[in-house]
């Protein structure tokens, strides 16, 4: 099962590697992580998708906590949380298959972002699922590139 | 005050109450170094090896309950350090590592000795850094001994890249630390410390299980007070030796491989285990599954991490064992409450204490046992420290040295690092120069760091060093024999070993051999009572094995021999 933790530090070097290391060392694998500074810079959020694999997701969090650049950890379950992940795909394009993909982007609310002769860049946000099959779409056309920043996530309501 | 960044160390060190450093030098603490040669504050200890002076730091605090500190050069220095470091942080010793670094200018270009230390220390520290901008240098060495000596203590390593330490500061030493991340819970739930009572009264089948964290929080007097109060007996892990007397009537003996049969057997039958400062390691529980198997369990520990870790526990308690101890002892006298419930459990420990003593085997021979069990009657009187390799002889050293007090005995519990028993003498010594600090070795162990005969020597350190000279790897050689059909294989260390008398006088030590029965309490009192340092290779009956013993993962029932 993946699970989503959003994980507040001190915005200092090393700190990602010592989260990193610590899902490491204590066996548990890392599904995707997005890394930036918060409104306030000294701060930095990290959204961490973590694959359980049946292991107690409360090691790992008390394990965490005793990192002294760790100050907050919020753990989400699906409907408390808005989630969203941005992909930009680029996938081959011809005169005759262009309108086509054109058409996919618009039922997704994708943008194109880039144009030539024979590819197409594309942007879409969403949750996974979404990009997932938007993907799964445009792959018959060839992909050329594919980066997707992995999960972001707020809490719903005001807390 | 403008000082330099190495100056600044030293002034943040003295403030910090630092009396005693143990170390080596090299290119990148060159600064540093001379800065230290100008406090008469605090004492640099020159060691061999940058491992024993990790391990020296880590002893003195296990001795004094203050932090150690280590130093050492960049590159080979530093990562000579990590067995040391590694070592502190099985055992959550408060140890300060100061290592030098290369100057920021070439951090990250394969400089001269360079080793990303913070790097490759990451997963064995309870904190670290590398200070780019001396600036820094009061706060983070303020906020490094906070975090070592603090909540559950640990090693911080300090990497000081050397053009930091030649920067020019305005000294200013901070007033305290201010840390949004690191939060300690100290105090314990009352709620939850009334439920311990609660079970703790029901329970007619009580045993309170220590560990190191009772040592660590100075918890020693609460758990006896607990204990005589209520009459509830007492079982121990390797880290929490001496916490409680060893010769107090309740007390039940080590828990876990080489447990008492009475203290593993009451484990198995008790009802209520009341464990503090303890974290349930393998060699403690063996099988998790059949782990007191009918006790309802309280645990009190400061790492909430290691509540419900390996156990599933019943009422968990987050704080510092002595704060929670005195809270609940405080309850127990002010309500004036007894507790009869379980004598009939206490007898029954009485008779499995009578039926399963520890025994030194019935051998004309001088064995082990026997040896070290004289070490400890001859010793009983004086203010006794021991250390240990690790191996058989740190095994039979805590069956049957008997000591009475918590920070007596020094020992690599966690890791089980081979060679940390010499250099935690000195350590040890340092930090207590008027114990009598006997070092219990292996033969392999103690050449895994000889070389630091010559620190003792240096600063005529009167450590009493003993070799359990068995001629083999002992503790692996009984693992060939009990599970591996008694293939013996590179586990004899006959051939190649010195003669340590010899060798010990090359350092200048007073040395002697003793290998039988007869000569061997005139070659103790001789030892014991020499004013310098002293080496003693007991040369002991070769093929001994510790019992007894739970093989790995049985469980604590299934016991081979000691009956
Ligand atoms: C640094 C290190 N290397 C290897 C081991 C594995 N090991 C555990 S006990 C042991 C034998 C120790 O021999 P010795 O010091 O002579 O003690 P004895 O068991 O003979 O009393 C070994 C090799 C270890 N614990 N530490
Ligand atoms: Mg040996």
């Amino acid at each position: 099962m993946k699970h989503t933790l959003s994980v507040l530090v001190e915005n200092k070097p090393g700190v990602l590697a010592r989260v990193a290391g610590l899902f490491r060392r204590r066996g548990f694998n890392i599904h995707s992580l997005a890394v930036a500074p918060t409104e306030n810079p000294n701060l930095s959020r990290m959204t961490i998708v973590v694959d359980l694999e049946g292991k107690p997701l409360e090691q790992v969090e008390k394990q965490l906590h005793k990192l002294v650049n760790v100050l907050k950890i919020q753990d989400f379950l699906p409907h408390e949380a808005v989630e969203r992940e941005l992909a930009l795909i680029k996938v081959h394009s011809t005169k005759e298959t262009r309108a086509e993909i054109i058409q996919i982007c618009d039922i997704f609310r994708a943008k194109i972002v880039d144009v030539s002769q024979d590819s197409l860049a594309i942007e879409v946000t969403g949750t996974e699922d979404k990009i997932d099959a938007i993907v799964s779409l445009l792959k018959p056309y060839r992909i050329i590139d594919l980066a997707r920043t992995g999960k972001v996530a707020v809490s719903r309501g005001r807390k | 005050m403008k000082l330099t960044g190495a100056e600044a160390v030293v002034k943040s060190l003295e403030l910090l109450g630092v009396t005693d450093i143990f170390g080596i030098p090299g290119g990148a603490t060159l600064p540093l170094t001379d800065a230290l040669s100008r406090t008469e504050k605090i004492k640099y200890y020159l060691m061999r090896h940058e491992q024993c002076a990790a391990h020296a730091a880590d002893a003195y605090a296990r001795a004094t309950g203050k932090v150690g500190v280590c130093t050492a050069t960049s590159g080979p220095g530093a990562t000579n350090l990590v067995t040391g470091i590694a070592n502190a942080y099985m055992d959550s010793i408060p140890i300060v590592a100061i290592t030098g670094q290369v100057a920021t200018s070439v951090i990250g270009t394969d400089a001269f000795q360079e080793a990303d230390i913070t790097g490759i220390t990451l997963p064995i520290v309870k904190h670290s850094y590398l200070i780019t901008d001396a600036n820094e240098i009061p706060y983070l060495f303020a906020e490094a001994f906070h975090i070592a000596s603090t909540g559950r203590p640990g090693p911080v390593v300090i990497d000081l890249p050397r053009d930091v330490q030649n920067q020019v500061i305005n000294f200013k030493f901070p007033e305290k630390v201010n840390l949004p991340g690191y939060k300690p819970t100290i105090r314990g739930h009352t709620r939850q410390i009334k439920l311990a009572l609660e079970e703790l009264m029901k329970s007619e089948k009580p045993v309170m299980f220590i560990g190191g964290g009772v040592v660590l929080s100075n918890a020693h007097q609460e758990v006896k007070k607990l204990a005589e109060n209520f009459r509830i007996p007492v079982a121990w892990t390797l880290m929490g030796k001496g916490a409680f007397p060893d010769n107090h009537e309740l007390n039940m003996g080590m828990i876990g491989m080489h447990g008492t049969r009475t203290t593993n057997t009451a484990i198995m039958n008790c009802d209520l285990l009341f464990a503090v400062g303890v974290r349930f390691d393998d060699r403690a529980t063996g099988n998790l599954k059949r782990f007191a198997p009918h006790a309802k369990i309280v645990h009190i520990d400061i790492d909430p991490a290691e509540i419900g870790k390996n156990v599933k526990v019943d009422v968990p308690i987050v704080g510092d064992a002595a704060i929670v101890l005195r809270e609940l002892n405080t309850m127990i006298e002010n309500n004036n409450l007894k507790k009869t419930n379980h004598l009939a459990w206490v007898e029954q420990v009485f008779e499995w204490k009578k039926k399963w003593p520890l025994k030194t085997p019935d051998s004309t021979d001088l064995t082990p046992q026997f040896l070290i069990s004289k070490i400890s009657k001859a010793a009983n009187d004086k203010d006794l420290i021991i250390t240990t390799g690790v191996g058989q002889h740190q095994m039979w050293s805590a069956q049957f040295i008997e000591l009475n007090g918590p920070r007596r005995f020094i020992t690599s519990g966690g890791l089980g690092t081979m060679g940390f028993g010499l250099p935690a003498a000195i350590g040890a010594q340092v930090g207590k120069p008027n114990a009598l600090v006997i070092d219990i070795d292996g033969d392999g162990s103690f050449q895994m760091v000889l070389q630091d005969l010559g620190t003792i020597a240096r600063y005529n350190l009167p450590v009493k060093v003993v070799i359990i000279n068995n001629r083999y790897l002992g503790m692996v050689r009984q693992w060939q024999e009990l599970f591996f059909g008694k293939r013996y294989y590179a586990v004899d260390l006959e051939k190649g070993s010195p003669d340590f008398v010899k060798l010990s006088e090359a350092y200048g030590i007073k040395a002697s051999v003793v290998s039988s029965v007869s000569e061997l309490d005139e070659k103790i009192d001789e030892m014991i009572n020499h004013r310098g340092p002293y080496v003693l290779d007991a040369r002991v009956k070769e093929e001994e094995n510790v019992f007894p013993m739970v093989p790995a993962g049985a469980s604590l029932d299934e016991i081979i021999g000691g009956d």
